[in-house]
């Protein structure tokens, strides 16, 4: 079943796309990889995900699985090696709340500070620095979320390490200030310093020219996603 | 206020469609647990403030002290800590689609329900669709199944019969009735309320009604 083969649809600058790479990679499974435009998106983009319309989709032996956090838990049960989630229901408990906590309240938020300008933005940037002050405290002491190596959760938040770094300097929003947060700082490095993750990210110049181009048109989208 | 340090205990809102998730994981897992009732408007407890610091509100289950929080993430961890019997399927692709319509119930249900209570004139009739919409495609993933990970009253089952409590509320305040856009969601509902732990864990629907009509006078709707 494991052997099947593995597909995976994906955007290249997007983080939700990057985890579920870094997962299958750090487990050594081999995909193939089909790059689809976002903002012109393929008839099988649409077919296979007709609820979302998102990347990134996989394709395992026919089944489409859509949504990176169902896919990561899908490319856990399926290839056992590497476990990147903890045994314990307890911490496992605990890495899903804060992979939640860290896509609702610090990924939003920063995507609306840098899409926004004035008291929008400066609202959004407030929450920003609230929920980055909740994850150092996640993290204190620890060289990764996981403990001593990477798991679920470092993949899960692994967009910290490179895009909010990239955001931040477009927008001087002085975020990731290190000053104020040392361990996410340490995480940052040992993080981007794994050989699956360094060879696994978007090119910088390139991703600082498609978000300069880009945050017009994602403005909306991102502010409507925020609930009242 | 009772501090279990050992056992289980449930920090609970009587009116909560996401605390009857967990009363029904537990029901159905035969597990016995606490119950400490917050008042949410009078004044959280100590415990609810320091179990939940981040988001500070209901359920929050304490198993030996130890907090989990959202109801999702709690019916995930009664499942994998109780595992008999399973509430998700033995697969992987089984599980993925669970968590699939898991993820898209939490995002959309409860919320646009709110909008049609919280709403009142065009922006009801926007609201009102958009709820139909939303339980239609619900609905789709139940397809010709008993339950909607089959052949078991499994975790979509248990995260969406909860919210149905509040639908009689929807229904009263938009002038509808969900019965007539997805009768098989409403079949599927009456047979979910014959199971003993859904039965002696859904509010009746005329106490969630008054609560809501308390809601809409504390926000000023009219």
């Amino acid at each position: 079943m494991a052997s099947q083969e593995v597909k995976l649809i994906g955007f290249w600058v997007s983080p939700f796309v990057h985890r579920v790479e870094w997962a299958l990679k750090l487990k050594g499974v081999e995909y193939e990889y089909i790059e689809d435009d976002i903002y012109n998106k393929s008839p099988l983009l649409l077919e296979l995900n007709p609820v979302h319309k998102k990347v990134p989709v996989m394709v395992h032996g026919g089944k489409v699985i859509v949504e990176s956090f169902v896919i990561l838990e899908y490319i856990e049960e399926t290839w056992k090696e590497g476990p990147l989630l903890p045994q314990d229901p307890y911490e496992r408990a605990m890495a899903r709340f804060w992979a939640k906590f860290a896509e609702e309240e610090l990924l939003e938020n920063a995507g609306i500070a840098l899409c926004s300008h004035g008291s929008q933005k400066e609202k959004a940037v407030k929450s920003t620095i609230d929920a980055l002050e909740k994850i150092e405290g996640e993290l204190k002491g620890k060289s990764f979320f996981g403990g001593e190596a990477i798991g679920y959760l470092d993949v899960a938040l692994g967009w910290i390490s490179y895009w909010l770094p990239v955001w931040d300097e477009m927008s001087s929003m002085q975020l990731l200030d290190p000053m104020k947060f040392p361990s996410i700082t340490t995480w940052k490095n040992n993080f981007l310093e794994n050989p699956v993750i360094k060879e696994n990210l978007p090119p910088k110049e390139k991703m600082v020219v498609y978000f300069q181009k880009r945050s017009k048109e994602l403005a909306p989208a991102m502010a409507s996603r925020r609930h009242a | 206020q009772k501090m279990a340090k050992e056992g289980l205990l449930l920090l609970d809102m009587w009116a909560s469609p996401f605390c009857m998730r967990v009363k029904i994981a537990l029901a159905e897992k035969g597990v016995a647990y606490e119950q400490q009732e917050e008042d949410l408007f009078g004044g959280k407890s100590e415990l609810l403030l320091t179990s939940n610091p981040i988001y500070q509100k209901v359920p929050v289950l304490l198993h030996d002290g130890k907090p989990v929080c959202e109801s999702t993430n709690i019916v995930s961890y009664i499942n994998e800590t109780w595992p008999s019997p399973p509430l998700l399927p033995p697969c992987a692709y089984g599980k993925a689609q669970a968590r699939f319509w898991a993820d898209f119930i939490d995002k959309k249900v409860f919320e646009a329900g709110g909008k049609i209570w919280m709403s009142s004139g065009d922006e009801l009739e926007v609201a009102k669709k958009d709820f139909i919409e939303i339980l239609k495609q619900v609905e789709g993933a139940l397809g010709e199944k008993d339950y909607f990970g089959g052949e078991s009253f499994g975790f979509v089952d248990i995260l969406l019969i909860g919210l149905t409590s509040w639908f009689d509320a929807f229904e009263k305040f938009g002038g509808f009735k969900v019965e007539d856009y997805t009768p098989k969601l409403s079949a599927w509902i009456k047979k979910c309320m014959e199971r003993e732990s859904v039965a002696k864990t859904i509010v009746e629907p005329e106490k969630i009604y008054q609560c809501v009509v308390m809601l809409r006078k504390m926000n000023g709707i009219e």
